[in-house]
């Protein structure tokens, strides 16, 4: 109940041409300030409808989200998201990008010259301060990933909301982006909820792990705390013994009690 | 290929030689025109050709049109009847006897006023029909309906409307050119993807900020193709349209030489439409490639 962010039994199912099928089932949830969760299942459990959610793009069927005591069932800029495709507009500049975020949140609070400054904050929190002319075309994916974090972060969101952010870039530029985001977690100390199928992902930067069921109607199959010390170093964990066995605990769930059916 | 290949080999040659065939210089001279000839080499890749086809073209029409049953007057009788219309556009020689240059200007103006107001009014339609589903069920078939409407048979209507012939003309471009910009203004807003609007929605952006910073910038490439097509309808109808309402226009001259049995001139006029048309075209697929530069590369 006095969670920051509560997932109140959440239920959601859709309905198309008569009929209706039921992705989540009853999900619930209550995370702390501060606090790093991620969501782990196989494609299609549902966890990036339950993301969405959170994020009100997506309306529930049942239940709610409570954020610091009010329920949000509609979108805005208090719950960031950083998405897969990392979705900036391409005819903006990676500056204009951040600076659309930072006009719409804080045209009331913060002069020109303040808000030129705090694009420029966010861009550097993410070393993208050189490519800030640049067009989101003319960069790399993980360049892109990181302007779209930049994006979030600009917000000052209460929660930022991470949908695979990482899916789609190639596993040394994961490792980069992944330390970043440690780092402004560790500076910032955003609350942070992360989409992701990558178990080393999960369990490296998360406070806590939600294991989904597979679908239809998936639920919260199990939570696994993860009592790594932070700042956590990449390196040192391969053969920490408490990483190792976070690490087979997910396994374990993902493949020996909820094996993806359709997979084989 | 073969310059820059060449440009490649010759110093090595001299180097390694060099008390021998110092007095021929020869790598000094590709060096430095060959930005220019490339540049000339590129003219004339472009206007070659289409010049040799011109030539043999005319002097084909020639052979066929000289002779005395011919129907069509040559060239040459064309340069000599209607000398003045083709080296001077712009002369003045009384009411009716102008330059056709002027008689151009008096069309685009007409295709300018009908085309703008077609493009403010259809790009607000295509964007009502791209939002809602609603709009779309109720307006689509309609449009589908009366864009196959020819230009012309719009024309009676206008002049009963309007009791006069400019606006009727201008009425006609409108009608003619509005349907391809409505039509690939909802395709586009249909297919702003839906990150652009989560976006939009994360960011609570008012329906007013959405149309300009998402909406417009996203469905740019497909309005300005609607436009493309719009613009060269629009050159089509005005000559048609003038034609029936007089005028100054550049379709009235037409006519009026058709009455008047001044072939000549009218072949010089097809030539001034060609060419205008091409230009319009061109302009408005410059503009459009200059203002969604950054969209296209998503």
């Amino acid at each position: 109940m006095s969670a920051y962010l509560q997932l109140d039994h959440i239920d959601k199912s859709f309905t198309r041409g008569g009929a209706t099928s039921e992705v989540l089932r009853q999900v619930s949830l209550g995370i702390a300030k501060g606090e790093y969760v991620s969501i782990i299942g196989h494609s299609g459990c549902g966890k990036s409808t339950l993301l969405n959610i959170v994020a009100g793009l997506t309306p529930v069927s049942g239940g709610g989200v409570i954020l610091e005591g009010r329920e949000v069932n509609s979108p805005g800029p208090d719950r960031a998201v950083v998405f897969q495709n990392h979705s900036l507009l391409p005819w903006l500049s990676v500056y204009d990008n951040v600076r659309l975020a930072v006009d719409k949140v804080f045209s009331g609070l913060k002069s020109r010259a303040e808000r030129h400054d705090w694009t420029l904050h966010n861009l550097d929190l993410v070393q993208m301060g050189h490519a800030r002319d640049k067009r989101p075309s003319e960069i790399s994916g993980g360049m892109k990933q990181r302007v779209g974090i930049a994006r979030a972060l600009a917000m000052q969101p209460k929660v930022l909301l991470l949908d695979e952010p990482f899916g789609a870039l190639d596993a040394l530029t994961r490792a980069h982006l992944q330390d970043s985001v440690m780092q402004i977690h560790a500076n910032l100390g955003n609350t942070i909820i992360m989409i992701t199928h990558d178990v080393d992902e999960a369990v490296l930067l998360s406070d806590r792990i939600v294991m989904m069921t597979n679908g239809p109607a998936a639920h919260i199959g199990e939570v696994l705390e993860v009592p790594l010390p932070r700042p956590r170093r990449r390196l040192e964990l391969v053969t920490d013994p408490t990483y190792l066995k976070c690490r087979e605990a997910v396994l374990k769930f993902l493949y020996e009690r909820h094996r993806f059916v359709e997979a084989a | 290929m073969s310059v820059t290949a060449l440009k490649g080999e010759a110093p090595p040659t001299p180097a390694k030689k060099s008390a021998d065939i110092v007095q021929l210089a020869v790598p000094a001279r590709p060096a430095k025109p060959s930005r220019l000839a490339g540049l000339a080499r590129g003219v004339a890749v472009a206007v070659v050709p289409p010049a040799i086809v011109l030539a043999l073209l005319l002097g084909l029409w020639e052979l066929l049109c000289s002779s005395p049953g011919a129907t069509l007057p040559p060239p040459s009788t064309i340069w000599s009847e209607a000398r003045d219309l083709i080296v001077d556009p712009f002369f003045v020689n009384g009411p009716q006897d102008i330059g056709l240059g002027w008689r151009v200007l008096t069309s685009l103006q007409r295709v300018a006023i009908g085309f703008g107001l077609a493009a403010v009014v259809g790009v607000v339609l295509g964007v009502i029909v791209g939002q809602s589903v609603w709009a779309m069920r109720g307006l689509d078939p309609i449009f589908q309906v009366l864009r196959t409407v020819p230009p012309l048979a719009w024309l009676p209507i206008a002049l009963a409307a309007f009791r006069d012939s400019s606006p009727s003309a201008v009425f006609v471009i409108f009608i003619t050119a509005i349907w391809p910009i409505i039509i690939n203004t909802a395709v586009g807003v249909r297919n702003i993807p839906q990150d652009y609007r989560n976006v939009a929605a994360v960011l609570r952006l008012n329906p007013l900020e959405f149309f300009l910073k998402i909406m417009l910038p996203a469905a740019a490439p497909y309005i300005f193709t609607g436009l493309r097509i719009g613009i060269g309808l629009s050159w089509l109808a005005i000559v048609a349209a003038e034609m029936l309402t007089g005028g100054v226009g550049i379709g009235f001259f037409i006519w009026d030489a058709w009455n008047s049995s001044r072939l000549s001139d009218i072949i010089v006029a097809l030539v001034y439409i060609g060419v205008v048309g091409f230009v319009l075209d061109r302009i408005v697929a410059g503009i459009g490639a200059f203002i969604t530069r950054g969209t296209a590369a998503a």
